[in-house]
């Protein structure tokens, strides 16, 4: 095929309209999230004691699977420190949330870039850049999260108590809060330094996680930049080189980044399943924030060269990778539920048995699996903006509320709960996400004029 | 003349000069029975003007069969037939038959879309396909016009506008 289209140049413009609406965003996220403060400290103090209604079961269970840890929380709150009131508990918890979450939607535009260079992908020109623009937020979270941990660390990450990794006390008594399954796993945490002290290996993880991810987001956009001065190939045989790399590597650290970032909040629960799952979740709603974007910068008269085709294999992507997520979800379920080990169910009966979060476990299922299922599974529907545009908010808060449930229940126990300062943290993180990645778009062209790629996106046809 | 018998074989030698030849064809008002080509053209059933296959809507039916189906004759069998403890679970318990219900919606599915396809397109087991040309299995693409119901034209009139529309031969073709 012969034919070579031409095509005109395409730059976004982040107008100052846009920006005010994100401010106002940013503005309604920050109100709700003080309405929420003033509401939780108010309530607070009388849920605390009187909260024991629909926890009996999962007490029980609790109690039975780790009888250390229910004995000694209580002694442990007399011994160490005055516990942190309810509502800055909630907040710290929502925004550790909610620094995943987006963590997630910047390193999946990353990993999008790397699998179309790693793959050769023709058809993906036109949305690379979305992608692209979406990494510009690895940085932010990565500062975040470390910000956070500081901050944060004690109320969320049980295992951080220090008292749990001493079997005897000085004096040498045996002590209460020691927990042989917490002791055991603190190589994990603290190497090489001694269980219960500073947590190097953990932290060190995290800082080369983020390190790693955002050299590779710079080195990948600065050969993609650069085959836009010169239109010479070598630019994108180094980004597939590149990017098989990254891909490697962030096999191997999204997987970690799960254990350690969500997974050790229940640290006693282990699933060989998490780190998948927290990946799953982290693709399907990256995907949907791509196309979302995409949709709208076509809708603002952007991206011409993106056509029903292009958006029906984004629509193909949402709609196999939701399924792809229930089985993983399914997958974790299903062995848990047959094998009913107390301190692996015990994760489950916290989720679906018990207030506030048994209604977010099943509204997960249809928002992530359900709606996608029946809404995408067309042609048609995939192909048409009006269906996207409908579908892909859904997975997004369907995902929020899956996170929610993965955080939450581990750290609030029956305190938690989806409220005005949850919405109003989600609020602010995604009107700071939005300015940031709007802002990364309209620093370059929306796509690589030199792609080698690009005129076989320009007749991609499905 | 019956129809279905008598053709006239446009023979093309690749893609490009396959789809613009028919569409020169169809805007000369002649009714083409159906093109065979080695690979799959992109763009040339649009040309055609075929109409977007059913099949999906047969998988989709096939497919919520096997669904039901399985879930009927689990809590059927697990759960009033010949109830089991399995596990220390509820009788007629729905997530181990997930699985089980997954499986047999993707069997009868891919089983009932084969059946379907082979049927929809005419390659029944007692049915010997026809050749209009046997090139069209290497490399060339081949447009088969069925005489009968292009009868507004003759031979001769079809033959030249093939030849117009980029057909590096044409041939006849008759079946008993």
């Amino acid at each position: 095929m012969a034919h070579q289209a031409e095509v005109t140049e395409d730059q976004y413009v982040f107008k100052p309209e846009t920006r005010k609406k994100l401010y106002i965003l940013l503005a309604v996220g920050i109100a709700l999230l003080f309405l929420g403060l003033i509401l939780d400290m108010n309530s607070g103090g009388q849920e605390e004691h009187g909260g024991g209604h629909a926890a009996t079961i999962s007490n029980e269970l609790v109690a039975s699977a780790d009888q250390h840890d229910a004995a000694s929380g209580g002694q442990e709150a007399e011994m160490h420190h005055a516990e942190t009131a309810t509502w800055l508990k909630k907040l710290y918890t929502t925004l550790w949330m909610h620094n995943v979450f987006f963590t997630g939607l910047g390193i999946i535009g990353l990993f999008f870039v790397a699998i179309q260079f790693a793959a050769q992908a023709g058809w993906s020109v036109g949305v690379k850049r979305v992608a692209l623009a979406m990494g510009a937020w690895i940085p932010i979270a990565g500062l975040l999260m470390l910000g956070l941990w500081f901050l944060t660390s004690h109320d969320i990450f049980h295992w951080t108590h220090s008292s749990l990794y001493e079997e005897m006390l000085p004096d040498g008594s045996t002590n209460p809060s020691f927990d042989k399954i917490i002791a055991d796993k603190s190589p994990f945490f603290f190497w090489p330094l001694a269980g219960g002290s500073f947590p190097l290996f953990y932290l060190f993880r995290m800082v080369l996680f983020f390190g790693v991810w955002f050299w590779f987001l710079t080195q990948i956009r600065k050969n993609m930049l650069a085959e836009d001065v010169d239109p010479s190939t070598s630019y994108w045989h180094k980004n597939q080189v590149l990017s098989t790399v990254f891909l490697i590597f962030f096999g191997l650290s999204s997987s970690v980044a799960a254990w350690d970032w969500v997974m050790s909040i229940d640290t006693h629960w282990f699933s060989t399943m998490v780190g998948w799952y927290v990946f799953a979740s982290w693709w399907v709603t990256g995907l949907a924030a791509i196309t979302l974007i995409v949709a709208y910068l076509k809708d603002a008269g952007y991206l011409k060269i993106v056509n029903a085709n292009h958006m029906h294999d984004l629509g193909k992507f949402i709609f196999a990778f939701s399924i792809f997520w229930t089985y993983i979800w399914f997958s974790q379920f299903l062995l848990i539920y047959y094998a009913n080990i107390p301190e692996e169910s015990v994760y489950f009966v916290e989720r679906m048995g018990s207030s506030p979060y048994s209604w977010i476990f099943y509204l997960n299922i249809i928002l992530n699996f359900a709606l996608p299922l029946l809404l995408l599974m067309t042609r048609d529907a995939k192909r048409q903006l009006s269906t996207l545009k409908l579908v892909c908010p859904i997975i997004i808060i369907g995902h929020w509320f899956d996170f929610f449930n993965m955080v939450t229940p581990g750290v609030m126990h029956h305190d938690g709960g989806v409220g005005f300062m949850e919405i109003g943290v989600g609020l602010i993180f995604l009107a700071a996400f939005l300015l940031v990645v709007l802002n990364s778009l309209s620093k370059m062209p929306l796509f690589g004029k030199n792609d080698p790629m690009l005129q076989e996106s320009l007749h991609h046809h499905i | 003349m019956d129809a279905d018998k008598n053709f006239l074989v446009g023979v093309f030698d690749d893609e490009d000069a396959v789809i613009s030849g028919v569409t020169a064809v169809r805007q000369s008002g002649v009714k083409i029975h159906e093109v065979y080509s080695p690979f799959p053209v992109h763009g040339l059933d649009e040309v055609l003007g075929y109409k977007r296959s059913r099949l999906p809507i047969a998988a989709f039916m096939f497919g919520i069969t096997g669904t039901s189906i399985a879930l009927v004759m689990q809590i059927w069998m697990l759960g009033y037939d010949w109830p089991m403890i399995i596990g220390g679970k509820n009788f007629a318990s729905l997530p181990p038959f997930i699985p089980v219900t997954f499986e047999l919606t993707v069997l009868l599915a891919s089983l009932g879309m084969v059946a379907t396809f082979l049927i929809a397109s005419d390659l029944k087991p007692y049915k010997w396909p026809r050749q209009f040309d046997i090139r069209s299995t290497e490399d060339k693409h081949v447009m088969a016009i069925d005489l009968a119901l292009n009868k507004s034209k003759n031979k001769d009139e079809i033959s030249s506008i093939l030849k117009a529309a980029g057909a590096s031969e044409v041939n006849e073709k008759s079946f008993d």
